[in-house]
């Protein structure tokens, strides 16, 4: 590498640094709030009335049908037109949450269901209620279930934040758009972009592979949602 | 086909010490012992399936798996080993057809695609051979709607379609119900009629004695003793020949 | 006049953009497929073979492409090697990123297929006389494939959403002709709604396919 190119770098890492920063806390925060709005969709589809149950479910399909990029937009445009202006870090924070929350809905289900029948009639049987056997017996091992998909959504939902630059969000991708059209060498910027997603979700990865071996589940992790 | 020498480890795991064995062109050998004792692994160490950690064998005074260089022996080639292979048939205890084909497809691969015979031919043989095995109506059902005892049939036509000039069998009854034994036997015997160089891993001790021409006992790695049948079953000369034999005899069902 | 009733009256208009902007994206699409199935393959023959040099290779090249997001590697390959001289228009250079980007996805699938079939299945082969690639070829991969089928079918409807990144590379896609039209006509709730509507109509028929082949899965592995 030349010294110029060294000197580039330079100028560059602090703002591409603190970018990055920015990425990450957002899909920390569009992550916790997939979290918990997926968790609060799950709880409808599973003991929702029948209109709560079609509600969730069309929310679902819709997310899982149309691009993130679309459901951005609509929020970022079309929120405005009912008097909600977000700023573009937010919309894409509220925008991501939602699509992840509809995924995440969708594991926790398959999560909850995967354990088996038994163990609901056992705790009936020792006299526990629904409730009581929700937290206690079930969502334990509903859990090792979860965990690995939950993981790849983290891994995924990093990656989304670069559909933000779309729409001019404080993030990674946005920096390198803007750093390109001051410096114009749109090779190298992109790749040191590449270089610091890939360091920011390859040890998230492996750290996510090495927990799995752990807890004994092997099978090849193909639930992403896309 | 000959074995000098054979050692096969898995790691600390000492499970083949030191076979020598000879078997003529055209005779039955039937190798016998309890499970542990080896003998899937030499079966399988002879058309090179598992590779051995010490030893040779030869096939047909050719050495199977390796060839012999300046500097001491080398593995050779995937090519040239599937080339060998091809000589050698191999019945499985799993039978392991291939699903996604029909019975014919089964048997016609192999020429086809191995052997370069011309689809018309490999279909004349796949033909002459199922109708050998009895199982001439099923050319065109796929494995999964076949019985074990017919699976294993045809894997046997599958093996015979190369024209091999040995063939293994590794616990070919093992799998199957009691019941569907008796078919593979038959073909296994007739096979024997035939004239086919053949080694022969089993439990089934009377098919064992009619059929061989020498039976093998291995237990824990080693030939412990051999000879014509008569003399291994009847008068065996070793005290862990004799207990492994009254423990299968007091199991078999009387005749 | 109401957005809404603008909206119904320039519908026409609308739709017959929006639907020359689709058959961009089913080419987009039908094209990134085809890449990614056949690299996934390649890839996947390298990560279950005996060569370590290039298993290695192929890891890497999964970990390095499944760990930066689709829109970086996009931008590199329309904007980077333009400005080094290898100008792509948009269309093909919106391919080979996601054909590239599919590809390292799909390797794992098919890598999990192949290890799914049982071993006996390559002994059997290597004991009629096939070579290790000959099994792989004629034995293996078909099997595998079978297994694998509903997590490919998913993944086509994935990379279906995935081209409307195409967009921001000037692909002339469903979304890029939506901004199009939104820039145009300020109608951005309208036409995005629309655009939705378009991707609801391809990916919901796809869906379906997928829940038949996933049935078909269950009952095969029951049998």
């Amino acid at each position: 590498m030349s010294a110029h190119f060294l000197g580039l770098l330079g100028d560059w890492m602090p703002q591409l640094l603190v970018a990055a920063g920015q990425t990450l806390k957002m899909a920390a925060l569009a992550y916790a709030l997939g979290a918990m709005l997926g968790f609060v969709i799950a709880l409808g589809e599973l003991f929702g009335g029948r209109w709560i149950f079609w509600l969730c479910r069309v929310y679902v399909e819709f997310i899982r049908a149309t691009p993130t990029l679309t459901q951005l937009f609509l929020i970022y445009f079309g929120l405005p037109a009912i008097g909600v202006v977000l700023p573009g870090f937010w919309a894409a924070v509220i925008a991501l949450g939602a699509h992840y929350a509809a995924y995440m809905a969708e594991v926790y289900r398959s999560g909850i269901s995967a354990v088996d029948r038994g163990q609901h009639e056992a705790a009936q049987a020792i006299g526990m209620t629904r409730a009581q056997t929700m937290l206690h017996i079930i969502l334990p091992q509903a859990v090792r279930v979860i965990l690995p998909p939950m993981t790849n959504f983290g891994i995924s939902l990093l990656k989304d934040t670069s559909v933000a630059s779309l729409i001019a969000a404080p993030e990674l991708m946005m920096r390198a758009n803007d750093l390109t059209s001051e410096y114009y060498m749109p090779m190298q910027l992109y790749l040191v972009t590449g270089v610091m997603y890939f360091v920011m979700s390859y040890p998230l990865s492996t750290g996510m592979r090495y927990l799995e071996r752990r807890a004994g589940r092997s099978r090849p992790v193909l639930l992403e949602p896309i | 086909m000959r074995i000098e020498g054979l050692h096969k480890r898995y790691g600390p795991l000492h499970v083949l010490k030191g076979i020598d064995l000879d078997v003529t062109a055209g005779e039955k050998v039937s190798i016998i012992g309890p499970s542990g004792s080896g003998k899937t692994t030499l079966l399988r160490c002879v058309n090179y399936i598992e590779r051995p950690t010490e030893g040779h064998i030869y096939v047909n005074g050719h050495l199977v798996g390796q060839k012999q260089g300046d500097r001491g022996f080398a593995d050779i080639d995937g090519g040239a080993l599937a080339r060998q292979r091809a000589e050698i048939g191999m019945v499985f205890q799993r039978f392991n057809l291939f699903p996604h084909l029909t019975v014919s497809q089964n048997v016609e691969i192999g020429p086809v695609k191995v052997l370069k015979i011309s689809r018309a031919e490999a279909r004349d043989r796949s033909r002459e051979l199922l109708n050998k095995v009895g199982l001439a109506s099923k050319r065109d059902a796929y494995p999964e709607m076949l019985s074990g005892g017919q699976q294993q049939r045809v894997a046997i036509a599958r093996a015979l379609a190369m024209e091999p000039k040995l063939m293994l069998f590794d616990e070919a009854t093992s799998a199957l119900d009691p019941e569907l034994v008796g078919e593979v036997l038959n073909v296994m015997a007739q096979l024997a009629a035939d004239g086919m160089t053949m080694i022969i891993v089993t439990h089934e001790m009377q098919f064992a004695e009619d059929v061989s021409d020498r039976v093998i006992f291995m237990d824990q790695g080693q030939v412990v003793e051999q000879g014509p049948p008569s003399h291994v079953f009847h008068t065996p000369h070793h005290a862990r020949t004799q207990a492994f034999l009254s423990a299968v005899l007091r199991k078999r069902q009387p005749r | 006049m109401t957005d809404w009733a603008r909206t119904w009256h320039l519908l026409p208009y609308f739709l017959s953009v929006l639907w020359s902007g689709t058959i961009m994206t089913v080419i987009v699409t039908v094209g990134g497929f085809v890449a990614s199935i056949l690299l996934g393959v390649l890839f996947a023959a390298l990560r279950t073979g005996s060569s370590r040099l290039l298993n290695a290779l192929a890891h890497a090249y999964v970990e390095i492409f499944r760990a930066v997001p689709v829109l970086t590697q996009l931008f590199i390959i329309y904007f980077g090697l333009g400005a080094i001289g290898i100008r792509l228009s948009p269309i093909p250079a919106a391919v080979i990123g996601f054909g590239l980007n599919g590809g390292a996805y799909l390797t794992e699938v098919f890598r999990a297929g192949i290890d799914a079939v049982n071993k006996g299945q390559t002994e059997a082969a290597l004991s009629i006389g096939m070579t290790k690639l000959m099994a792989l070829g004629y034995i293996v991969l078909p099997q595998a494939i079978r297994i694998v089928l509903p997590s490919i079918a998913n993944f086509a409807i994935g990379l279906l959403k995935d081209t409307s990144l195409a967009s921001a590379v000037a692909a002339p896609e469903l979304s890029f002709n939506a901004h199009m039209l939104v820039d145009e006509t300020f109608l951005s709730t309208q036409i995005y709604l629309l655009v939705a509507g378009f991707y609801l109509a391809m990916s919901l028929p796809l869906s379906a396919v997928v829940r038949m082949l996933e049935r078909r899965a269950r009952r095969s592995q029951r049998a």
